[in-house]
């Protein structure tokens, strides 16, 4: 007699292996919740360190003053004194000319791909701009200082040897593709069915990009604006290597002038010993750097909200 | 694109009583279409009449969604298509080079087969046609709204939460407002791409009551896949098999007294 093997035998062996699969449910999730804790608690570490560090900075250092002073002298050592302004100018200006070129040609191209490109073409360019994203920092701070500044100043005579405009374009062109490939995917996650709407109503390719395609994708636009200026604030080796360590309080992109970020650098690198006033201002630097992503970060959040198309 | 020989003449289809008087909308002739190797409609002719509806009847690929969007030509928006022979959309070919092609949506508009509003408020998904079109006074478009949505039917549900986001309506009052968005820049022609498949019975009947008014105002061509829907509203049928026109007539003819077998067989559920 041929033995015949019944599918209702087979399931209920596997149902004595049952034991070690409940267990193995148990336990996963806990292993997967301490894995994530991880991530989790190292930001609390650092910033719980960030604000004590901060704190023991303002006790030698008046807070009011590290905020209304335009003098930033760290390491001076007849007259000491600190300010972030001068940082803080350097730092918004710089982003500021990097998203100047980072968000419209960003936009542009993301536009191109996703609305106007064959596929074919797309399937080139794609890669090609990501390969923009592989580069790393240190040759964008090379370029910026042995190329792009010279060039400049065949055009802006008064163009310093470091300056903020140099660097401020190359930042803004490692951005294009992180904005560029952010906005598409954004705008491609569009339903095509939204743009035959639009299509059949009459309208042209461009009324539908612009009031149907962008509108219905602009968190995920604007998501890709505010990561390419988090970006851009935290940059820190072009901006070391091409604009310099002048902590001038001023508005002038031909000038020298330095971020938070580069400061860190050249502070860190230098010779401030540990426990010094210099040594804590690191920590005040860091802090503000941290909080104003932050802040942007949550402003982002908001304007993404309000102006969410949910489809 | 023109390549293709015409070998067989296609018969000429009978004048039935009430063309007479009627002017036609649109009249196909010869047209084939491509998508790829794929030869989708075949040597189309159909002429449609003002201020009828026209059902286009088949089973699932014969053609008929592809013909309806090749009527406003959203159809090239597909990949590796390729036309041939001729649409006249009043008297004028809709595939010459010098046809604005937004021009002819503006004059016939599209309801598809799912409803696609925009992500956009109850009164901007209305608005949007005017607006593209250069309307911009706002009193004006108050009007406009209020119009289309009263010719859709679906004012006295909608009137109290016009900006409110038009994904928080049903799919039977997304279809409706579709219509209405249609209405709004007032189209001479309706195109409907079984306008009632992702809807439920209740919200079917509705749709389908509202075609036989527009009637009045609009010539209507409606794909769809549901035979009783093509008896209850049109007044032409054309059934499509394989991508060809097997038959076209008035409607009760076509359900009564079929000319050809594979009409009969298809409309009493042979096959299909």
């Amino acid at each position: 007699m041929q033995k015949t093997v019944s599918i209702k035998d087979l399931i209920r062996k596997d149902n004595n292996k049952n034991k070690l699969k409940m267990g193995v449910e148990k336990t996963v999730p806990f292993l997967l919740f301490a894995l994530a804790s991880i991530s989790i608690l190292t930001t609390v570490g650092i910033v719980s360190t960030l604000l004590y560090e901060t704190f023991l900075f303002f006790r030698d250092v008046s807070i009011i003053e590290f905020f209304t002073n335009t003098e930033m002298k760290p390491l001076s050592r007849v007259e000491p004194s600190f300010s972030i302004l001068p940082l803080l100018s350097g730092t918004v200006l710089i982003s500021l000319v990097a998203m100047l070129v980072a968000i419209p040609i960003g936009l542009t191209t993301a536009i191109y791909l996703s609305e106007y490109a064959s596929v074919n073409v797309r399937k080139a360019v794609k890669p090609v701009i990501e390969v923009l994203a592989g580069i790393p920092t240190i040759v964008y701070g090379f370029f910026a200082f042995t190329f792009v500044t010279p060039l400049l100043r065949e055009f802006i005579p008064a163009l310093q040897a470091t300056n903020a405009l140099s660097p401020g374009i190359v930042m803004g062109i490692m951005i294009i593709p992180l904005v560029a490939s952010l906005s598409e995917d954004a705008m491609n996650s569009v339903p095509k069915a939204m743009r035959e709407g639009a299509l059949a109503l009459g309208a042209t390719k461009l009324e539908v990009t612009m009031r149907v395609v962008i509108p219905a994708a602009i968190s995920g636009i604007i998501a890709s604006f505010v990561l390419g200026i988090s970006r851009a604030i935290g940059e820190t080796m072009i901006v070391t290597i091409a604009s310099g360590s002048s902590k001038n309080l001023t508005f002038d992109i031909t000038q020298s002038m330095q971020t938070m970020t580069a400061y860190i650098v050249e502070v860190t690198s230098g010779d401030a010993g540990a426990g010094t006033t210099a040594y804590y201002s690191l920590y005040a630097v860091a802090f503000a750097l941290f909080f104003f992503t932050l802040i942007m970060n949550m402003f982002a959040g908001y304007i993404s909200r309000k102006y969410r198309e949910a489809y | 694109m023109s390549s293709l020989s015409m070998s067989t003449e296609v018969p000429v289809k009978k004048e039935t009583k009430d063309h007479v008087n009627k002017s036609v909308v649109y009249d196909t002739k010869n047209l084939n279409l491509w998508y790829g190797d794929n030869h989708a409609l075949k040597n189309i002719n159909l002429p449609m009449h003002e201020n009828e509806v026209t059902a286009i009847i088949g089973p699932s690929g014969c053609g008929k969604s592809t013909y309806i969007k090749t009527l406003n030509r959203m159809v090239e928006l597909v990949q590796d298509v390729s036309i041939s022979g001729e649409i006249l959309y009043r008297d004028k070919n809709i595939f010459d080079k010098n046809y604005r092609v937004e021009e002819l949506r503006t004059r016939v508009g599209m309801v598809f087969q799912k409803p696609n509003p925009f992500p956009k408020s109850i009164f901007d998904n209305i608005a949007y046609g005017p607006r593209i079109h250069g309307i911009k006074d706002k009193k004006i478009l108050k009007e406009i709204v209020e119009k289309s949505l009263r010719g859709a039917a679906i004012w006295d549900e909608v009137k109290d939460r016009l900006q409110e986001n038009a994904y928080g309506l049903s799919g039977g009052q997304q279809q409706r407002l579709c219509i209405a968005r249609c209405l709004a820049i007032e189209p001479d022609v309706l195109l409907m791409d079984e306008p009632t498949s992702a809807l439920d019975p209740k919200s079917t009947l509705k749709v389908e009551e509202l075609i036989k008014e527009l009637k009045e105002n609009y010539s209507i061509i409606i794909v769809t896949h549901n035979m009783q829907q093509a008896a209850r509203i049109s007044d032409k049928t054309a059934f499509f098999l394989n991508g060809e026109v097997i038959e076209y007539d008035d409607t009760d003819i076509i359900f009564s007294t079929p000319s050809d077998k594979r009409t009969e067989d298809y409309i009493t559920g042979r096959f299909g």
